[in-house]
């Protein structure tokens, strides 16, 4: 029976569904960088897909993210939950990506260090942009076909993938042909949680840059290659890949492969033009919607 | 890069009928082109479309390109990515929009990749303005995207200076349908395009059509309660109000996370857009992720015993109180005067 490779993205995003007080400045706006960073929510979902595939046919779970080094957390997180094998994308040059621009990293990413890729899974969109664009461009990019929206994988076969998934007033079920890249729904499973015993192995998992940071806690060891090598022997060394790691054109990935631009940014305010204010009794109620009759509301 | 291209909306055609979001688009077509002076164009892909040609042009396209055939009946991402590509390729469009709808964003991501242009996703509004890049270049009369982002707390306004076409999807129900006027017509252009030895394609084996129960967006009274509303049973009171009213329930987020009402009343960015005459949020706070989905209603009225609650700052009426006496009394005055 066949084994799947498979490739499940996530990105790393502040936790935007959550507002605290703290989030908030004195003028009603949100200080986006005090909010927590946390593994995007529908690409729990994309990986719970993929760790069931791997359940019921075998294969292997590889998780890619791509971010700033801080985002080595998600990462250790996918394998808190089960994920083979992690892998940090990261690269000042690809700061200021937008979604055309990723979607090429990615791409790169993939087909440079897991060509022989039988499903990409990710989650449908990310709750800091919501764009939902970069599973489809990384799609196109690939040149493989893309099923989006997805809640469940019906049938896996050799070459072939049926899923049902969500369209605009209803559902489908549709099927294509493998490789291929799915985006998954919040609807579709529910992420386990974390594996203790993963995590308390995991978590010394390090990254080349955490090196420095982490030598003195292992005595045993004088250099940071002699520690690189006992990590990756273990399974606890994260790599990492910068831009010619993945074979990438600078011209295509960050500012330069990014045809849109920020003109402006604004903020919300909390701070109202003031409301009319009603009385909670019979009378305040009666004259409130004698008002509301009286302009053709009701 | 002035350019004299059109503007193109993508007419999304589906279950054997044309759907509104295509339309509603036209609206905000119309006055884009009109302010680039050039002409505004549907663009339809299907089985025997031609025939909606009429109601595009009615509701402002001057010009519709319709390609069809038996092959295009089901929506497949590559075969209609392959038909927008081609078509843009040979008309060059300036200015390409979309339907944010679950069809809009699965195909114009594609459709941007292979292009390699910029592209907006759930733009809430749309306009013509100058940009002065970094670097100091100037572009006239540029398609400024304007979105909320980071859960609705920032508003983004996206340009893509460099690259044509311009294309964005916009969320369904927050631009006003256009007018329609009888018998307008226009030009059709009847589009072929090859498809032979299509890659990536995918086959649909099943659909099955889950009717909306709730139907937020055609209501003109939003009767909408939130967390403090306390617990499913007690979302009755929502219920009665909203029928006396004749109108939809809606929710917020807290209250479906919570489990006192299903998800298809949820109203909020991540919910339905609505903009009726009427929305009365009980026991909501007001978070902004609830606001981007409302904040567009003609009157809305807040009934929240916390005075600090921020649906106040965007209310036009306030009744500061508890709802499990306020709307007993909104009740209670509503019926007495029915029988008036």
């Amino acid at each position: 029976m066949k084994e799947y490779t498979m490739v499940v993205l996530v990105k790393q995003v502040p936790d935007t569904q959550n507002l605290t007080g703290e989030a908030m400045k004195e003028d009603g706006t949100v200080n986006r960088s005090a909010l927590p960073a946390i593994f995007n929510p529908e690409d729990l979902n994309a990986l719970e897909m993929a760790l069931q595939v791997r359940e019921e046919y075998g294969g292997t779970v590889h998780v890619i993210t791509m971010g700033p080094p801080s985002a080595v957390e998600v990462l250790k997180e996918a394998m808190y939950r089960g994920a083979d094998r992690v892998y940090l994308l990261s690269d000042r040059k690809f700061a200021g990506s937008d979604t055309l621009a990723t979607s090429f990293a990615l791409k790169q990413a993939i087909q440079t260090k897991i060509p022989d890729f039988d499903i990409v899974f990710c989650g449908r969109q990310a709750i800091d942009g919501d764009t939902a664009q970069v599973g489809p461009q990384t799609a196109e990019k690939l040149d493989v076909p893309q099923l989006t929206y997805v809640e469940s994988i019906q049938e896996l076969g050799e070459k072939k993938i049926k899923v049902r998934k969500l369209i605009d007033n209803g559902t489908e079920i549709v099927e294509t042909a493998l490789p291929v890249l799915l985006t998954v729904t919040d609807t579709a499973n529910e992420p386990r949680p974390f594996i203790a015993k993963k995590l308390l192995k995991y978590r010394k998992a390090a990254c080349e840059f955490d090196l420095p940071k982490i030598l003195p806690r292992y005595p045993q060891f004088k250099t940071k290659e002699e520690l690189k090598n006992f990590l990756k022997k273990k399974g606890l060394f994260i790599e990492m890949w910068g831009l010619e790691d993945i074979k990438a054109n600078k011209d295509d990935v960050g500012f330069a492969g990014s045809p849109t631009m920020v003109k402006k940014i604004e903020s919300i305010t909390l701070t109202g033009k003031g409301f009319k204010k009603i009385e909670p009794t019979d009378e305040g109620i009666a004259h409130f919607v004698a008002e509301l009759i009286e302009d053709h509301t009701w | 890069m002035a350019s004299n291209g059109e503007v193109w909306v993508y007419a999304e055609h589906d279950w054997n009928k044309l759907q509104d979001i295509g339309i509603e688009l036209l609206s905000k077509g119309r006055e884009l082109a009109d302010e680039l002076g050039v002409k505004l164009a549907s663009v339809i892909i299907g089985d025997k479309v031609t025939r909606h040609a009429t109601i595009l042009f009615e509701h402002g396209a001057d010009k519709v390109y319709a390609c069809e055939g038996s092959k295009l009946d089901n929506y497949d991402t590559a075969k209609y990515a392959k038909v927008l590509t081609d078509l843009t390729g040979q008309y060059k469009p300036q200015v390409v929009l979309f339907g944010a709808s679950a069809r809009g964003r699965d195909l114009a991501p594609r459709v941007a990749s292979k292009l390699r242009v910029g592209l907006t996703a759930d733009c809430t509004d749309l306009q013509i303005g100058d940009f002065k890049a970094p670097d100091g270049t100037e572009y006239k009369k540029i398609l400024y995207q304007i979105r909320p982002a980071f859960g609705g707390n920032i508003i983004a306004t996206i340009v893509n200076p460099n690259t044509r076409p311009q294309m964005a999807t916009v969320r369904e129900g927050v631009m006003p349908p256009p007018p329609s006027k009888k018998g307008k017509k226009g030009e059709i252009v009847k589009a072929i395009i090859k498809m032979q030895n299509l890659p990536n394609l995918t086959s649909i084996l099943h659909r099955e059509k889950t009717e909306k129960k709730v139907n937020l967006k055609a209501s003109r009274i939003i009767v909408s309660g939130g967390y403090g509303v306390g617990s499913k049973e007690n979302f009755a009171i929502i219920r009665n109000l909203a029928s006396v009213l004749g109108a939809e329930v809606g929710a917020s987020r807290a209250a479906v996370d919570a489990g006192f009402i299903e998800k298809d009343h949820q109203v909020g960015q991540t919910g339905t857009t609505v903009r009726p005459a009427l929305y009365i949020a009980c026991g909501i706070s007001g978070s902004v992720q609830h606001r981007a989905g409302m904040d567009q209603s003609a009157k809305i009225v807040a009934i929240n015993n916390d005075p600090e609650a921020p649906i106040f700052s965007i209310a036009h009426y306030g009744i500061i109180g508890d709802l499990n006496e306020v709307i007993p009394m909104l009740i209670e005055d509503i019926k007495k005067r029915r029988v008036e």
